[in-house]
């Protein structure tokens, strides 16, 4: 702020049309000349400052999805009629809605809060979880749980404890604020996220069939209501257009951009919302996220049937320094937008009241068709809102198979050295077991409340979370998700589809039916062609295996530019990582099957077949740092196979069950033994022979459409019955026991392995 | 152990639940009092009317975000007030948690929580002993039994001067310890403690997250089948039958 | 043996849940005077020995790099204890 600022006047509607070519800091808000110049064809004038600074934010890439939209539509386009049964709300609202049966409705979404968990991890991570929850409670969903995606850089980079404390203490400082069991998650360490960390989080919720609630600003003369949390100066860009003198005086010369979040503020707006929707006093609940209040206002407006008139004087402030473009982009934290009719607006008043919540009148909706904001009683913004929610720019962004990708692909892992001796292959899976995406994550998950609410089935460990809905049933939902960047970075399509098929398999495994997808599509820079073809192959893929698995995506988020490199090489970008979230119903949770067994004598069976599939594999990563070749091929017909054998599992005996992927079947006889202590005496030597695979790579390939189950023996025949009926070839490799797992000549202590597993974490962080 | 159901004292008996900002486990205690029988009543922490309950439990969260100190706002809520002279009276009262710790900042219970030790929020399942049997919400246990609850928390670390231990174990005033390891730094390993008369109970464990097959602790009998924390409210119906 | 006192508060324009919820409870018990809560933090740093330049130095760097996160908090006061009796 310069000292000889004058205060200028507002930048009204009227100033605008009057003096058009003054000079507007479009640029330093992310605009492009032909963006800026298409605003100004919309409005046919110059935009007001206060506009300027609503389609910078609305027409980002994080809001408007302008370089992914053009794809993204083939979601939509693979979603067949028999894929829409049981969906009540589809791809485009705040989430998707999922129907259960017996009139229960659930809600889930998946997104992304990755850059700011770079600049301050905990804040960063913490307004992660705070943002989607907000998204699930505005469908007219109480939460139920919440799980985290997390990706940080090397375990040995100097940077990599900052971001690991910070965001883990986020998520679960502000999730277990919120009484929100933290069901599952993924965590894994790859130097391709140094700089990029990504920080993704789920949040599912729960609701009656008849209390979806859309958000839209109908029915004229109602009132829009900002209610929560204070607007403050969180998330406004640093070095911008609102920093300068040419906007408006009275303001600090440069603004945090961090967020800070307040849980106990977003737990009172939890119940409040619900109870402002058992009421029945609010027509629809909107939350605040990137964007603000612009965002809010704007789609709001362009999602009902008339316009809607903003008072912005009206907003509670909590710095009084704000300027309108600052009030409008604000990305202050816990904030909600409902519209009330005007009959129930004492009741409204009531229940915040009741809950301490601060509120106040910002708006009215009308029929004009547009949306204005006034500020100090002078018109600042008069826009059309779906120019501005929904009419941005699309892109069609160039994008090419990169050059380095061939040279990749050839690079594959066959030469690399195998182990071969018994005890070449125990200390291969030992190192392994210990290796820090392999190891045991409870250094993280005991940091995250599962108990709360008291209807967790299944939490972390296990391949899923599992959640009851119904008391009085049992019915209820699992959850799981899954990305691997390497194999996306060898063939993203194929990446994606090995995503879906891991978290498709992870929810069957429990003993779910798989119902729905939500995906959180991580990549490098749109304007990189090497990256936008990454983005481009995971979404076909994607849709293609969604359509063929039967399972629609309903909903997500797109988080691009993770990318720090010079463009052009192959480390210029994270690895491509979509990760997948897929949602099953239980028709009663209490029969879940865990990932591990806990008493003797079981028989455990090997579903799936076994290829020699090590390219991009944990062995490759772990024993030769090697990342090249062609990731494990996609089946998706012996998915459905498997899955349907999985889901019928409990009735034919399956007292545990386990997946196999990263780290074939060795880890997931360690991680199965270790899961109450109870070891397994096995023998791959069926599995060589029938699938004409080596000792190694029955231990160690990470081939798909595999599990493992564990039954009583008598029921063993009923297993291979239901596994031959579906066309899944079964196998009986050995009998649970001992502390020990033995497999042929090789064997390795329940002690030393559970040493190994558990000890990486806390030596590299605590 | 035996979960006194059907009889009229204990299905009449009503337990209230206080919800104040911030409060989590309210459902989850309101539903452990259904499943051992009685009749949940929810209460509001603006209200200072009981409601006539038998009983009150204060359940775990982070009311008022726990920012000044845990339970340090919400020990002046009408609600409390009305809970400081009932129980004053007798009125059995049970604080879990964030309720232990508003319990110790009312003064009804000796002591205060600080942050754990190893500073991290702490989930796990925790084997206690229950060492004083003979308050209202112990009595269905045996002495020296070992029970299994989820145990939760930031700021779980039970301190108290020296003299004040030394009094709580001189009178038998400590309820329960933490077995096996001490997951928090909590002084003498103690995970509960009552009040001279026995009525008010707290601990930093979840009792109400172990009594439904299903959905608690793992125990012998399976994964997630624990049910340990049942006997609380047994406990606490027997004494009001008793009464 | 000397002492630092370091006090670090959160930057004004960065929101203070801690002191929000503070404001909120304090009108409650009778306390209406109060407009505004800002909730900081005090370190105390002892040194063997006196507290000199060096040291009251060397603290203002802790305080600006490890005591405080400075994309949120601001230091606002390093002092030798003895000489503010703080």
């Amino acid at each position: 702020m310069s000292a000889s600022a004058v205060r200028p006047t507002l930048d009204t509607v009227e100033n605008a049309a009057a003096t058009p070519d003054e000079v507007q800091p479009y640029a330093e808000l992310g605009l492009k000349p032909d963006e800026y110049q298409r605003i100004r064809d919309i409005l046919g004038r110059r935009p007001t400052a206060a506009e300027l600074a609503m389609y910078s934010v609305m027409w980002s890439e994080h809001c408007s999805y302008k370089s992914s939209k053009v794809h993204l539509k083939k979601f939509g386009e693979r979603v067949t009629d028999e894929m829409k049964q049981n969906l009540l709300v589809g791809i485009g609202e705040n989430a998707g809605v999922v129907d259960i049966g017996d009139g229960w409705a659930v809600t889930f979404k998946v997104e992304s809060h990755n850059h700011p968990s770079f600049v301050e991890p905990y804040q960063g991570a913490a307004t992660g979880v705070g943002g989607i929850v907000r998204d699930i409670i505005s469908m007219g969903a109480r939460p139920v749980a919440v799980m985290d995606q997390l990706r940080f850089g090397a375990v040995d980079h100097p940077d990599t404890a900052r971001v690991v404390h910070g965001v883990v203490s986020g998520v679960g400082g502000y999730g277990n604020s919120l009484g929100l069991p933290n069901i599952g998650g993924e965590l894994v360490f790859d130097g391709s996220y140094q700089g990029n960390p990504l920080v993704n989080a789920l949040c599912v919720g729960v609701l009656r069939h008849e209390d979806i609630h859309l958000a839209n600003a109908s029915g004229i003369g109602n009132q829009v209501i900002l209610f929560g949390a204070r607007t403050g100066g969180d998330g406004i860009g640093g070095a911008s257009i609102l920093a300068s003198e040419t906007f408006e005086d009275g303001v600090p010369a440069k603004r945090p951009s961090v967020q800070v979040g307040d849980p106990f503020m977003e737990k009172v707006l939890i119940e409040c919302c619900l109870e402002l929707f058992a009421a029945g006093v609010v027509e629809g609940i909107q939350d605040l996220g990137a964007a603000g209040i612009s965002c809010a206002t704007s789609e709001l407006a362009s999602n009902g049937d008339g316009g809607m008139h903003v008072f912005l004087d009206d907003v509670l402030l909590r710095d009084p320094s704000l300027n309108a473009g600052e009030i409008l982009m604000s990305e202050s934290q816990e904030r909600m937008m409902a519209v009330v009719t005007p009959a129930r607006y004492d009741e409204f008043v009531a229940i915040c009241r009741k809950w301490d919540v601060e509120f106040s009148v910002v708006g009215e909706v009308n029929d004009s068709g547009r949306l204005t904001i006034d500020h100090h009683g002078q018109r600042i913004v008069d826009v059309d809102p779906r120019t501005v929610a929904h009419e941005g720019p699309t892109y069609h962004r160039p994008y090419a198979r990169p050059a380095w990708q061939d040279a990749l692909v050839a690079a594959s892992s066959s030469s690399l050295p195998r182990p071969t001796t018994a005890d070449e292959l125990r200390a291969t899976a030992l190192r392994l077991l210990a290796s820090p995406n392999l190891a045991s994550k409870a250094w993280v998950t005991d940091q995250y409340d599962r108990f709360v609410q008291g209807n967790t089935a299944l939490a972390q460990p296990d391949d899923g979370g599992v959640i009851r809905v119904d008391e009085s049933t049992n019915l209820g939902v699992a959850l799981a998700t899954d990305a691997n960047g390497r194999y996306a970075k060898l063939d993203p399509r194929t990446g994606a589809q090995l995503a879906l098929a891991e978290a498709y398999r992870n929810v069957a495994v429990s003993g779910a039916t798989p119902m729905a997808v939500t995906d959180c599509l991580n990549f490098g820079s749109p304007e990189n062609p090497d990256s936008m073809w990454q983005l481009v192959e995971a979404i076909e893929g994607l849709a293609d295996a969604c359509q063929t698995l039967g399972v629609p995506v309903t909903g997500g988020n797109v988080s691009l530019y993770n990318e720090t490199g010079a463009p052009g090489l192959v480390d210029s970008a994270i690895h491509p990582t979509p990760v997948v979230g897929v949602l099953g119903v239980l028709p009663d949770v209490r029969e879940a099957v865990p990932s591990g067994w806990r008493s003797e004598g079981l028989s455990v069976v090997l579903l799936g077949t076994t290829l020699d599939e090590l390219d991009g594999s944990a062995w490759a990563d772990v024993e030769h740092q090697h990342l090249g070749g062609v990731p494990p091929r996609v089946d998706l017909a012996a998915e459905k196979a498997l899955a349907s054998v999985l889901i019928g599992a409990r009735a034919a005996g399956a007292v545990a069950a386990h997946d196999l992927s990263e780290g074939g079947l060795i880890q997931a006889l360690l991680e199965s033994s270790l899961r109450y202590g109870v070891g397994v005496r096995a023998s791959v030597a069926g599995v060589s022979e029938r699938d004409g695979v080596s000792t190694f790579a029955a231990l160690f390939s990470e081939t798909t459409a595999r599990a493992l189950v564990a039954v009583e023996p008598s029921r063993v025949a009923d297993l291979l019955a239901a596994a031959a009926s579906a066309g899944v070839p079964a196998l009986e490799i050995g009998t649970t026991g001992g502390d020990a797992v033995v497999v042929d000549d090789v064997t390795i202590a329940l002690g030393e392995a559970r040493e190994a597993h558990t000890g990486t974490l806390p030596k590299l962080f605590a | 152990m035996v979960v006194s159901t059907g009889s009229a004292g204990a299905a009449g008996a009503r337990i209230g639940v206080i919800t104040f900002p911030g409060t989590l486990d309210d459902r989850d205690a309101l539903r452990a009092i259904r499943l051992a029988g009685a009749t949940p009543v929810p209460l509001w922490h603006a209200d200072a009317d009981l409601h006539d309950v038998d009983a009150v439990v204060i359940p775990g969260g982070f009311s008022y975000g726990d920012y000044l100190r845990a339970g340090a706002i919400s020990r002046f809520a009408a609600a409390m007030t009305s809970v400081a002279d009932a129980a004053n009276g007798g009125l059995p009262v049970l604080g879990i948690c964030n309720g232990f710790q508003i319990l110790t900042e009312a003064h009804l219970l000796p002591g205060s929580m600080v942050k754990n030790d190893h500073l991290h929020f702490i989930c796990r399942e925790q084997t206690l002993v229950v060492e004083n049997n003979t308050t209202a919400w112990t009595t269905a246990y045996d002495a020296g039994q070992r029970i299994t609850v989820p145990l939760k928390n930031q700021d779980g670390q039970y301190v108290a001067d020296e003299r004040t231990l030394d009094e709580l174990e001189a009178e038998g005033r400590v309820v329960f310890r933490y077995e096996g390891w001490n997951p928090n730094g909590s002084r003498r390993n103690i995970a509960g403690i009552t009040n001279e008369r026995g009525n008010v109970v707290g601990l930093m464990p979840h009792p109400e997250h172990a009594v439904e097959p299903g959905f608690g602790p793992d125990s012998a009998q399976g994964a997630r089948s624990g049910t340990d924390g049942l006997g609380f409210f047994a406990s606490v119906l027997s004494t009001l039958v008793a009464a | 043996m000397g002492r630092v006192v370091v006090e670090v508060m959160p930057k004004p324009e960065i929101l203070d849940p801690q002191g929000k919820a503070v404001v909120g409870a304090l009108p409650r018990l009778g306390f209406t005077q109060f407009t505004s809560v800002r909730q900081g933090k005090r370190f105390e740093l002892e040194v063997d020995g006196d507290v000199t330049p060096e040291i009251l130095a060397a603290a203002q760097q802790a305080a600006e790099t490890m005591l405080s996160n400075p994309i949120i908090e601001d230091v606002v006061r390093v002092v030798d204890a003895s000489e503010v009796g703080a």
